[in-house]
């Protein structure tokens, strides 16, 4: 099966359309719960037929929720590694529920509702997975709407829940609420001055954390981090929320003093380093993903300074997306591997810049 | 370049830091900047609490106290054994029937081992309540006052409030 991505309630990328506050710095904020069902082995540990029953259940239940309504279901073991892989660059299904870790094939029983920016992992490593994912800095939005679907399922749905431990999640790190946070933000001021380092240290002492773009395990790349909240257990969700979002206004804060810093002592030097970054996205003939995230970033911060005007930063952030190889063999009609991957991609950001470009001067001096 | 701060070994470590909109630039030997506490960029980007957080659940499984109880779980049969093998629980009974090894193990990821978020009432509980609707936080209220009860150390209050919340649940 193939996937129609024209079919997904806004395409799937609403959350990269940095219509949201802060869309200059931060490019999306997630939040999911974790949830799973009284009396019923966790997914890891569950035969297939107790994960086909329990995708039974949760399909079910979210046909009936209001705020699924929309929502596209999917059968994981349904869909070709190309459509999985796309969803997962999409940042709407994790990696293990894809099976795309290393050695890992899709769980019998895995499936995924799709809303707009709202969505359930099912037989994920909890049974549940709701998520919630919006552009820019939102976090009470996302929640907001989260709230509202886990009422709704949680009134279908028996959920495991212990007076003392909270919701009960198969790995103790989640329990509690299950409530873990993240907001993806670029910090290329506090990297670039090298302050970012200590600003990382930081995070771990007041209870946050720090992962790449792709979340858990995944590697920092052009400059995003997602900051998220380490703990979910004793302290109730608005806490958790509003601690989170303090942290991250002042993160925030430390990025445009450090961008203003650079600006200050060092024009020439950043005026070069954006300008190179958007000559060699202009004219490049062959990309690699990693190139491509960096020389976007070193756009974006232009972007931010106002050195790049007329750039938008949506076209920025789809590039990010459909510069990665299962989008890029989406838009080829076919797999590509590098060499033709590479020069595949630089022909995508050429094309996609050129629609722009001719609106975009180099400020003279 | 020696040491700006013992003046010296050489520098090894130059950290850039911004105070009050200015930048001030400090080289560092090797040894008076792990006194400071000083990581470079490298050695974060290269252990990233995403790892950490990643082995976690393992790490955390392992953490546990060395047991010789191999008692299984009444409901899905697995064992403590098991849960620090594969860094995963069974089932949600786990938490009732390893109490107090998971009591112990929350606290120390938590801090806390006490939920205090949003209390939820499962649809046939909510049945059983009269005229209670399911879902969540329904007992918030009573949590409300049990914490309140707590942090007074009115403990006779919080004992009596943490039965009356014990039993709505067990419907």
């Amino acid at each position: 099966m193939t996937i129609d991505l024209s079919l997904l309630p806004d395409g799937g990328i609403s959350w990269a359309d940095a219509s949201g506050p802060d869309g200059h710095i931060v490019l999306s904020t997630r939040i999911r719960l974790a949830r799973n069902l009284q009396a019923t082995v966790f997914t890891t540990r569950a035969r297939d037929q107790d994960r086909e029953r329990i995708r039974e259940q949760v399909v079910g239940a979210s046909r009936e929720a209001k705020s699924l309504a929309d929502a596209a279901v999917f059968r994981v073991e349904g869909l070709d590694r190309a459509d999985r892989q796309l969803l997962y660059e999409r940042h709407l299904i994790s990696k293990e529920l894809a099976g795309l870790e290393a050695g890992g094939a899709v769980r019998p029983g895995a499936a995924l509702v799709l809303g707009g920016d709202i969505g359930v992992m099912v037989n994920e490593e909890d049974h549940l997975r709701m998520q919630s994912l919006h552009s820019g800095f939102a976090l009470q939005r996302a929640y907001a709407a989260l709230e509202r679907l886990d009422g709704e399922l949680g009134a279908r749905l028996p959920f495991a829940f212990h007076p003392e431990f909270g919701y009960l999640t198969a790995c103790p790190t989640n329990a509690g609420t299950g409530l873990r946070a993240s907001v993806l933000i670029h910090l290329p001021g506090l990297v670039l001055t090298k302050e970012i380092a200590k600003v990382l240290q930081g995070l771990s002492q007041v209870g946050l954390t720090f992962r790449g773009l792709y979340g858990e395990g995944s590697e920092v790349v052009g400059n995003f981090f997602q900051l998220s909240n380490q703990t979910t257990l004793g302290k109730s969700e608005e806490e958790l929320l509003d601690h989170l979002g303090k942290i991250v206004r002042q993160v925030i804060e430390y990025e445009e003093q450090a961008r203003q810093v650079l600006l200050r002592d060092a024009p020439s030097v950043i005026e070069d380093k954006v300008w190179r970054a958007y000559g060699l996205l202009r004219y490049a003939r062959s990309l690699s993903f990693e190139e491509t995230m960096n020389l976007l970033s070193g756009v974006r911060l232009g972007v931010g300074l106002n050195l790049i005007k007329d750039l938008g930063v949506y076209t920025l952030n789809k590039l990010m997306i459909f510069t990665q190889p299962a989008h890029l063999a989406y838009v080829a009609g076919r797999a590509l591997a590098d060499p033709d991957l590479a020069i595949a991609r630089a022909t995508f950001v050429r094309r996609s810049l050129e629609d722009e470009a001719g609106r975009i001067r180099p400020q003279a001096n | 370049m020696q040491c700006d701060h013992c003046g010296e070994r050489p520098a090894a470590i130059h950290l850039t830091q911004i105070v009050n909109n200015s930048v001030t630039t400090l080289h560092l030997c090797e040894a008076c900047a792990a006194e400071k506490g000083v990581q470079t960029g490298a050695s974060v980007a290269k252990f990233p609490l995403s790892d950490f957080l990643a082995s976690m659940g393992k790490g955390a499984a392992g953490a546990l106290p060395a047991t010789t109880d191999d008692t299984p779980c009444g409901f899905c049969g697995a064992t403590l054994k098991d849960f620090r093998d594969a860094g995963r629980l069974g089932c949600p009974h786990c938490y009732a029937s390893f109490e107090r090894h998971l009591r112990d193990l929350l606290r120390r990821l938590h801090g806390s081992s006490q939920h205090v978020g949003e209390v939820y009432l499962p649809p046939e509980a909510a049945a059983a309540v009269s005229g209670a609707p399911a879902g969540r936080g329904h007992l918030g209220e009573l949590r409300d006052q049990l914490r309140r009860a707590v942090e007074a150390e009115n403990f006779e209050l919080a004992a009596e409030l943490r039965d009356q919340i014990r039993v709505l649940d067990d419907h």
